[in-house]
């Protein structure tokens, strides 16, 4: 949409003259699998089938949360952009594609705990090691869907939190972020130290270039042991839902009967 | 020991997936010989002690009008007190807008494990163990929490309340409210709309419909029936209808009790949204379409022709 282009680097240009300087961001980058794989189980339903799968970053993550953060660096080039995994090794390659669109270097958590209080707390650690302004986070993960670390690491640091933003913008320490409420939206303001989750409307998805690519080679992976802390949960199995009992055509000049069949026999309404 | 479920409020209405919520907590509460006791907070117009009907044998009420505005901060502040005094075990929200943003926090508030967009009672035969969505509607994972205290948020519709006799007992409960970080500067709802994730019925139309002058076959259809309506992706990306219509992968997930797909082709991260509704009906013009194959009553036709036709025939059926 061109117009809501010219409308984001008009507000780019404005906002460099607001914005604080050397503002720290973090983003939280997930590794998912890609929105068409197949999903199955091994190991008796323990373990999500990986064989075959391709990863990629969670989409909330990279089109929002990474690209939001992404222009407000551009916006201010004092700005530091550092990109946050928590997970095994075999993340590095997805931390690498968010570097090749932008941030200045990432820091991986070697971990393979998937407790989201787990993974918060070692989150909220190097947050508060490195005492950042800003932390995105996107919407929620589309494997496990909790919707939960953006809460959980603005709690365990004491900072507020807005859920599923849809706009967001600065002026010095205040924030005014639009968040999606029931039937609407509802415009707040709140200064820094700020934890915000993403989802669409807050950037316009990008695609990482040559240039990109090749810098994101040499930019820093910094990978940490985990700090010590609980875990609260743990996944005992997994269950495919029951399969569809198949569809049942009806013929395009019989709508009487559609709607019989959803009153008598799916009782739907 | 007790069960909290915190009952949601809009404009001084108690949401309908708070009605589940508390069902779901009062169930709950009874496989645990427990009580289930419901807290609500800011002004509600609502006669409180027929939430028993749903299970609930008291409810605590902070009627103060700086609580009328959902705050995540203070919010959690005061249900963790809540909780401790009333020696709360299980907290329970809707796995809604406010669910979301509150849960996470007061997870962590009362080192309480947490399980979000649960999708049916746990299984007390060892531990404590949830089923809640993952994938996206594709999968259930089975989730133990380990820790004393658990919070679950429930995801609407997967739990239908079964009323029963009896009425709440409606007490004020005094606690200190705290300073709010956050300055909400304005609110846009639109109202009298059936909002789209609580919806029992849903129409929804994609690409198929060729524009937005055309959308009036699908929210006639909504209208006879009650329903709200929704959209594809590439829809609400072209403006031809508004942003919070859109479901799917990165939109809204839902899981109405019907839910009915015009011109939608029923594209993989599409069904990511819609897949847990109960029944679905799809009407398209390609025979080939994939929707089909999630379908439980497929129509092939043109939407044009077709769709007006089910209005009439649930007109008729109606009167
Ligand atoms: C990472 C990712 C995330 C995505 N997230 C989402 C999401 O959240 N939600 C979403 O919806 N999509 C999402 N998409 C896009 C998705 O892949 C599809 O492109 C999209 O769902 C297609 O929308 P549609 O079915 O309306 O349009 P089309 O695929 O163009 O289908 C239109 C359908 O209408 C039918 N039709 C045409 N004319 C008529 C007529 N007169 N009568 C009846 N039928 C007719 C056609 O046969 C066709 O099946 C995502 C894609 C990606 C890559
Ligand atoms: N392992 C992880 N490492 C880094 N960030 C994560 C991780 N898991 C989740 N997140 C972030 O938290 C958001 C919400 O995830 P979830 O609560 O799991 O749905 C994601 O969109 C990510 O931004």
């Amino acid at each position: 949409m061109p117009s809501s282009n010219t409308f984001l680097s008009f507000y780019s240009l404005v906002s460099s003259r607001l914005q604080k300087k050397n503002m720290k961001i973090l983003v939280c980058i997930s590794k998912t699998p890609d929105t068409t794989a197949k999903i199955a189980f091994t190991d008796n339903n323990t373990k999500f089938a990986e064989a075959g799968v391709q990863f990629i970053i969670n989409p909330y993550d990279e089109w929002y949360a990474l690209v939001r953060a992404i222009q407000l660096k551009e916006a201010d080039p004092s700005t530091v952009l550092h990109l946050i995994n928590i997970g095994p090794a075999d993340a590095d390659p997805i931390i690498r594609k968010a570097l090749a669109l932008g941030g200045d270097e990432a820091i991986r958590v070697n971990t393979t705990s998937t407790d989201d209080y787990y993974i918060a707390s070692q989150i909220a650690a190097i947050a508060k090691e490195n005492q950042y302004d800003l932390i995105f986070t996107g919407k929620e993960t589309i494997d496990y869907n909790g919707s939960s670390i953006g809460g959980m690491v603005a709690e365990l640091l004491e900072m507020p939190f807005i859920s599923l933003a849809t706009q967001f913008s600065l002026n010095q320490n205040m924030a005014t972020v639009n968040r999606e409420i029931e039937g609407g939206e509802e415009v707040d303001e709140v200064s820094l130290p700020l934890v915000v989750s993403c989802q669409k409307g807050m950037a316009e998805q990008r695609i990482p270039n040559m240039r990109g690519i090749m810098a994101a080679r040499t930019k820093p992976l910094n990978v940490r042991e985990p700090i010590e802390a609980a875990t609260l949960t743990e996944i005992v199995s997994f269950e495919m839902p029951p399969a569809k009992s198949g569809v049942k055509m009806i013929p395009a000049d019989q709508p009487e009967e559609l709607v019989r069949l959803l009153h008598e026999e799916a009782k739907v309404i | 020991m007790s069960i909290l479920i915190f009952l949601d409020q809009s404009e001084g209405h108690i949401k309908k997936s708070s009605f589940e919520a508390a069902a779901y907590g009062s169930a709950i509460a009874e496989k645990m010989n427990t009580s289930a006791e419901g807290i609500v907070f800011g002004k509600t117009n609502d006669e409180l002690k027929s939430l028993g009907k749903y299970g609930l044998k008291k409810v605590h009420t902070l009627e103060d009008d700086r609580l009328n505005n959902f705050d995540d901060d203070v919010f959690t502040h005061l249900i963790a007190e809540a909780a401790t005094s009333l020696n709360a075990t299980v907290i329970i929200f809707s796995n809604n807008f406010n669910g979301k943003a509150i849960a996470p926090r007061l997870s962590v508030r009362l080192k309480a494990g947490l399980v979000t967009g649960a999708v049916s009672l746990p299984d007390l035969s060892e531990g404590f163990v949830v089923k809640k969505n993952v994938f996206s509607g594709k999968a259930f994972a089975n989730v133990s929490i380990k820790s004393a205290i658990k919070v679950i948020s429930l995801n609407a519709n997967a739990f239908k309340p079964v009323e029963k006799e009896g009425d709440a007992e409606v007490v004020p409960i005094s606690l200190e409210i705290p300073g709010s970080r956050v300055k909400v500067v304005k609110v846009d709802k639109v109202s009298g709309e059936i909002p789209l994730a609580e919806a029992e019925i849903v129409v929804s139309g994609g690409r198929g419909l060729k524009g937005p002058e055309n959308w009036g076959i699908v929210t006639d259809l909504a209208k006879e029936l009650g329903a709200a309506t929704a959209c594809s992706r590439p829809v609400s990306d072209s403006d031809w209808r508004p942003h919070h219509e859109h479901v799917g992968q990165t939109g809204l997930a839902i899981a109405p009790n019907l839910y009915i797909a015009i011109g939608i082709s029923g594209a993989i991260q599409h069904l990511a949204g819609v897949n847990r509704s109960k029944t679905i009906v799809v009407i398209n013009k390609d025979p080939e379409a994939p929707f089909f194959k999630a379908a439980d009553y497929g129509i092939v036709g043109d939407a044009f022709e077709v769709v007006p036709k089910i209005t009439e025939a649930v007109k008729k059926m109606k009167s």
